[in-house]
């Protein structure tokens, strides 16, 4: 049945496994880091930076390795497929391709810089053993095509963060960490439903059963496999657990509990990669499954991301705790993510790919600097600081470049990516881009009034006196402010890699449903037939 | 090497400052002062010749020939949509680069001196340098695109250099509101763009030929969302609240962002967007009325202003209100005349302002000063000829711009603006007739204490009374409140400035008398320079000339006229100064009249009282009400919910994670065997 199905239009991976060693090596470093004696905190450390370092090489080969020129609608790259659990259709079945490129290598970045933070962390053996664990699933995540291998993973993630959460997180740690597990297995059991009532679907149809994606999708999203009916469920079914994960509203009420309670390192890779599990399984598996539904019902995500937008952004400006801020203002950032992907256009899946890595660069080093700050005065919320910008300069000033990265100011890479899903969205959904053009307003509002209260004027009480940043707390931020202000000026090198699965994805879209994109996305000038130079 | 391999090194002019910036925030400390200082001003005196050789090699070129878009790269590409990072080399961005860099040479090396001493001095020539760099891609983008990320700079170092001196409050709020205001002004810009790329496929400013075959709708729309941008970085009504402000921003800073260059950007969009000014009548018409009600209403507020930079911070949104009037009746090349003279004599005004704050040991208010000629010559000497230019006095630069396009909005007809323009022109000629007496003749109010401290008392504005001195030199501990230094006065003699800081006044107070050469009205002779030389840019747009040369001059002689009865009627109510009493002559003439215009008709109050009150309000409730106790509540009663029949179907149950995973898989499993067995749809 294997070979059958590996008729498929991609080449397998013949050489090394790349893909599997990314997913795998972490967990080898969990187990090693297992065996070392908690006596000896500093080996488990340097297997934890190991670890993590090699498997940030692992990904950062396979950005050289990929190949620009080659893609297509699921055409992934590196592919390794290896049947495992034979008679219930599973395999082991992983790719990449312009949407995941990003996320892996994200995620490879992110964990050897959220250790780096956390060296003083207590009890640092079960720590690392947790966040290993996680870097792992979270890469299978990215990197799985057989669709209960990716729910494995996907609800696997929950278990270590859980236990980072509870056991190294703030006061209310137990609450936050039990709403998150609760709140997000909850939308997965829908997801959960989706993925078997698939490939059920598609056994009843006479198929062998199967979760390989490469075969499902193509099977759901032509015509006539699905009643509609039952495709708009399957897609609302897939969409409420993925939405609760972005997380959009009114699924978000977990996220600012999680995140403010989270130790510095959960919050990052929290915010950095965990939330755009959620956005990626729109763009991975809702809309190419479901074509039409998500023509269809695009509308209620579009509502939901400019609510998303603005809303949280109202909110992340009236929290008193810093923290808590930028959890909100994660809700915003993902919106713009939601609207360019329901926007249908290039420039909207492009420009939200492209703010899901950009997101996590500046997110995360602002939940680095928030930690820091913490860390120094034992307490985050904003009225308690002042004067700032006096008494640590430095921090101060890599806190306000990268607000500003956040707000998304031309020059930092947030700026291409809502700039590309605000225009794409304005060809397709013109009056939801507009309302949510306001989100530039506000993030300017939310964090600069943050940065007012919290840096300028004269410190004093217990923010006067308190040590500048050390070389390791610069070399956790400064990488990611230095990519995020690189890929503001130079965002060529992902863009050529994530566009042409935009088109790819759009192309799909419009030859299973009578959709199609403004001709102005494609073509650019040349469609403007009305056009004449002088 | 031809023209055009020169103009392709365009990119030159903003690397130069750019790397300044770049080097002196990485190694600013090190360098230290003075060299920091002189390090940012080489960069825009390199800048400023490299923006020489560009004009020359363009100038050397055809006039039909005179735009060229330097090499560059693609910046951002997605589908159809591209941008690509090059410069356009067009008699208008030549114009702009040349005032930009010149004015901003000056005011360098004027800021040399005069922040002397301040702990952050390398700082502040990094953020020069960036503004500067930001500003010159501004004007020589090649895309609306480019523009906007220049657009931005400007905007990120005007917030910087407004709240340089942070640990003040109410420098760090004005930062904040300069911000957010040009963000509200932004988000028209962005729209525009949208707009301009779903009907063109680009945003270069090479598709501009095809405005003219969109829907009348479109291009109004488009039109009046480039306005939206450019009211908010021009300050015009109504969001203009954000730059009396940012006077809190070291004095150089106002001189060079908030008067020369950054406040223009808007009306420079207007005249690089021309196409569809020139198209619709209603973005036209609109873009005139806002220019001319923000100038009369600017000009009426200045008149009763007593901190000196706030005087000229209103006389700024004043002329910029002249530059939107001269492009709404599309006399752009009179819009962009204003913009150069004005450029000089505001920047001398507001660097004179800073030399006699500097002289007068950080006092701002001009009741508390008068008589400073004789202590500052060159200071007095150059602000009054900055003074003749503003107010319109033949042959000073300004009337020559002034003049201009009083004479354009007549001779097209739009006579209610030309009314609008020429009482501005009086009420000009009158405040600042107000200033100079005020600061340089009368009696020397500053060494009589008790006045001073009854003045200070008495008839403070009301929102802004805090601590609106600053504190250029020294300004390690805050500055003392107004009140609180006033008792220092009295018992110290102004002095005139360092050269560095003379040497510049004294060039621009040139310039302020000169400038006018480059746009001499008369076309018999070919010397209206900067008209004919900026002509094939505004190609297409009406060219609006005088019927005869006597109607010409008709015109003019009233506008001298008129600045005559300006100065004439300043002179009268202030020639003494202020009443013995302390009191202002002009105020007890108008009554509480006075009131309302010192502050501004209290829009500025109104709005701030809607922001802290409702708005604050109503976030409020979302955050708290809504979020916390509807929609989190939601949840959290779901989940008790849940945990209720748990517990009743449980006999022993601990809370447990696991349990509850356990049961939301139990869950999972009977959705899924349901499905499984009676899925058919």
């Amino acid at each position: 049945m294997v070979h059958v199905l590996a008729a498929s239009s991609h080449a397998t991976n013949q050489g090394f496994p790349l893909l599997t060693a990314l997913i795998v090596l972490p967990f080898i470093g969990a187990v090693v880091a297992l065996l070392v004696p908690v006596r000896r905190p500093e080996l488990i450390r340097v297997v934890g930076y190991i670890t993590t370092a090699a498997t940030f090489g692992f990904a950062v080969y396979l950005l050289a390795d990929f190949n620009t020129a080659q893609h297509g609608f699921q055409h992934y790259q590196l592919v390794e497929r290896h049947r495992w659990m034979g008679e219930f259709g599973v395999q082991w079945f992983l790719g990449v391709d312009g949407i995941s490129l990003f996320m892996v290598a994200l995620n490879a970045l992110l964990f050897p810089l959220g250790l780096l933070a956390s060296s003083k962390v207590e009890q640092p053996k079960s720590f690392i053993v947790w966040m290993l664990l996680l870097e792992g699933a979270v890469m299978g995540v990215f990197l799985a095509l057989d669709l209960i291998v990716f729910f494995i993973f996907f609800e696997f993630v929950l278990v270590p963060m859980y236990f980072i959460i509870a056991g190294w997180g703030y006061d209310n740690r137990r609450y936050a960490a039990m709403k998150f597990f609760l709140y997000t297995m909850a939308g997965s059991a829908f997801l959960l439903v989706g993925i078997l009532s698939v490939a059920f679907l598609y056994q009843r149809a006479g198929h062998a059963l199967t979760f390989d994606s490469t075969v499902l999708v193509p099977w759901a999203s032509a015509h006539g496999s699905l009643a509609v009916i039952t495709s708009k469920w399957l897609f609302l079914a897939f969409a409420v657990g993925f939405a609760v994960k972005i997380p959009l509203f009114p699924f978000h009420t977990w996220l600012p509990d999680a995140h403010t309670q989270a130790p510095t390192a959960g919050s990052v890779v929290l915010a950095g990669v965990m939330l755009k599990m959620g956005t990626y399984g729109f763009l991975r598996f809702s809309v190419p499954m479901f074509p039409q539904a998500a023509v269809d019902l695009a509308p209620v995500l579009l509502v939901l991301a400019v609510i998303g937008i603005t809303y949280g952004a109202i909110v992340a400006a009236m929290q008193p705790d810093l923290k808590r801020l930028i959890a909100y203002s994660s809700i915003a950032h993902l919106g713009f993510v939601v609207l360019g992907t329901f926007a249908l256009t290039t420039q909207g899946i492009s420009g939200g790919l492209f703010t899901m890595l950009s997101h996590g660069l500046t997110t995360g080093a602002l939940f680095l600097l928030v930690g820091m700050l913490s860390d120094r005065r034992h307490t985050r919320e904003i009225a308690a600081f002042g004067g700032l910008w006096k008494s640590i300069p430095v921090f101060a000033g890599l806190f306000i470049a990268t607000a500003f990265a956040s707000i998304g100011l031309p020059g930092f890479s947030g700026f291409v990516g809502e700039f590309l899903a605000l225009l794409g969205a304005f060809l397709t959904s013109r009056w939801y881009a507009v309302v949510a053009t306001t989100g530039v307003i506000l993030a300017a509002v939310y964090l600069l009034w943050a940065v007012q209260r919290a840096f300028t004027g004269e410190p004093e009480g217990e923010n006067v006196g308190l040590p500048d940043l050390s070389l390791r707390e610069l070399a956790t931020v400064v990488p990611l402010l230095a990519l995020s202000l690189f890929l503001g000026f130079h965002p060529r090198p992902v863009l050529d890699r994530v566009d042409p699965a935009s088109r790819d994805l759009i192309a799909h879209v419009e030859q299973t449903t009578k959709y199609r994109q403004p001709a102005v996305a494609n073509n650019g000038p040349k469609v403007a037939a009305t056009v004449g130079g002088k | 090497m031809n023209a055009k391999h020169v103009l392709d090194l365009a990119w030159v002019i903003p690397a130069l400052p750019a790397l300044g910036a770049v080097v002196l925030l990485l190694f600013g400390k090190r360098i230290g002062e003075p060299r920091a200082g002189w390090i940012a001003t080489a960069m825009m005196a390199l800048a400023f010749v490299a923006s020489v050789i560009t004009f020359g090699a363009l100038f050397s070129l055809h006039a039909d020939a005179r735009s060229h878009v330097s090499d560059g790269y693609t910046w951002i590409a997605s589908g159809g949509f591209s941008v690509q990072f090059r410069f356009l080399v067009d008699p208008l961005s030549t114009t702009m680069i040349l005032f930009v860099t010149g004015v901003g040479t000056l005011i360098h090396v004027y800021s040399v001196g005069y922040m002397h001493g301040d702990p952050r001095f390398s700082r502040f020539f990094a953020y020069m340098n960036l503004f500067a760099a930001s500003m010159l891609v501004l004007v020589l983008g090649s895309s609306f695109l480019l523009t906007f990320v220049g657009w931005e700079g400007v905007g990120l170092c005007s917030y910087l250099l407004i709240s340089f001196w942070f640990e003040r409050n109410s420098a760090a709020v004005a930062g904040k509101k300069a911000f957010v205001t040009n963000r509200v002004g932004d988000f028209g810009f962005m729209i525009a763009m949208f707009l301009i790329f779903s009907k063109l496929g680009s945003l270069d400013y090479a598709v501009l030929g095809g405005v003219h075959r969109l829907s009348s709708t479109t291009v109004t729309a488009i039109a009046l969302m480039l306005l939206l941008g450019a009211v908010g970085k021009s300050a015009q009504l109504p969001l203009y609240v954000w730059l009396p402000d940012a006077m809190e921003g070291p004095t150089p800073v106002s001189a060079l962002i908030h008067a020369a260059t950054m406040v223009t950007a808007g009306v420079f969009l207007v005249c690089r967007a021309h196409v569809f000014f020139d198209i619709s009548s209603t973005a036209a018409t609109t873009v005139a009325w806002v220019g001319a009600i923000t100038a009369l209403f600017a000009a009426t507020v200045a008149v009763m202003q007593n901190d000196i930079k706030r005087v000229l911070a209103y006389s700024t949104i004043s002329q910029l209100g002249y530059m939107f009037l001269a492009a709404g009746v599309h006399a752009y090349d009179a819009a962009i005349f204003h913009m150069v003279t004005h450029a000089f004599f505001k920047a001398l005004l507001f660097l004179g302002a800073g030399s006699v704050i500097h002289g007068m040991h950080d006092e701002q208010d001009m009741r508390r000063m008068g008589g400073l000629r004789k202590y500052m010559p060159i200071t007095a000497g150059t602000f009054i000829v900055g003074w003749l230019a503003i107010a319109g006095v033949i042959p000073f630069a300004g009337f020559w711009s002034k003049d201009d396009i009083l004479a354009k909005a007549w001779f097209s007809h739009h006579y209610a603006l030309w009314i609008v323009g020429a009482v501005t022109a009086l009420l000009t000629a009158f405040y600042m007739t107000r200033q100079v007496w005020l600061v340089f003749y009368s009696d020397e109010r500053w060494r009589n204490p008790e006045l001073v401290a009854a003045t200070s008392g008495e008839a403070h504005r009301e929102e802004h009374a805090a601590a609106l001195g600053e504190a250029p030199v020294m300004h390690e501990e805050a500055p003392a409140s107004s009140g609180a230094h006033a008792d220092e006065h009295g018992d110290f003699t102004p002095h005139e400035a360092p050269w560095t800081m003379t040497g510049p006044l004294v060039a621009l107070a040139g310039l302020a008398f000169i400038g006018g050469a480059i746009n001499l009205p008369f076309t018999k002779w070919h010397l209206e320079f900067l008209t004919s030389w900026l002509e094939p840019v505004f190609a297409g747009a009406r060219v609006i000339n005088a019927p005869s040369f006597s109607q010409g001059l008709a015109l003019s002689t009233v506008a001298l006229v008129i600045a005559a009865a300006g100065i004439a009627w300043g002179i009268r109510v202030y020639g003494k100064g202020l009443e013995p009493s302390g009191a202002d002559p002009g105020a007890e003439r108008i009554g509480p009249f006075a009131r309302v215009l010192a502050n501004a008709y209290y829009i500025d109050v109104g709005l701030s009282r809607l922001v802290s009150g409702p708005i604050t309000t109503f976030a409020l409730v979302v955050s708290s009400w809504f979020d916390g106790e509807v929609v989190d509540g939601l949840v959290n009663g779901v989940a008790t919910a849940t945990r209720t029949v748990g517990i009743g179907l449980r006999r022993v149950q601990t809370g447990l994670v696991r349990n509850y995973a356990l049961g939301i898989v139990a869950g999972i499993v009977v959705l899924m065997v349901w499905f499984a067995t009676r899925v058919t749809f």
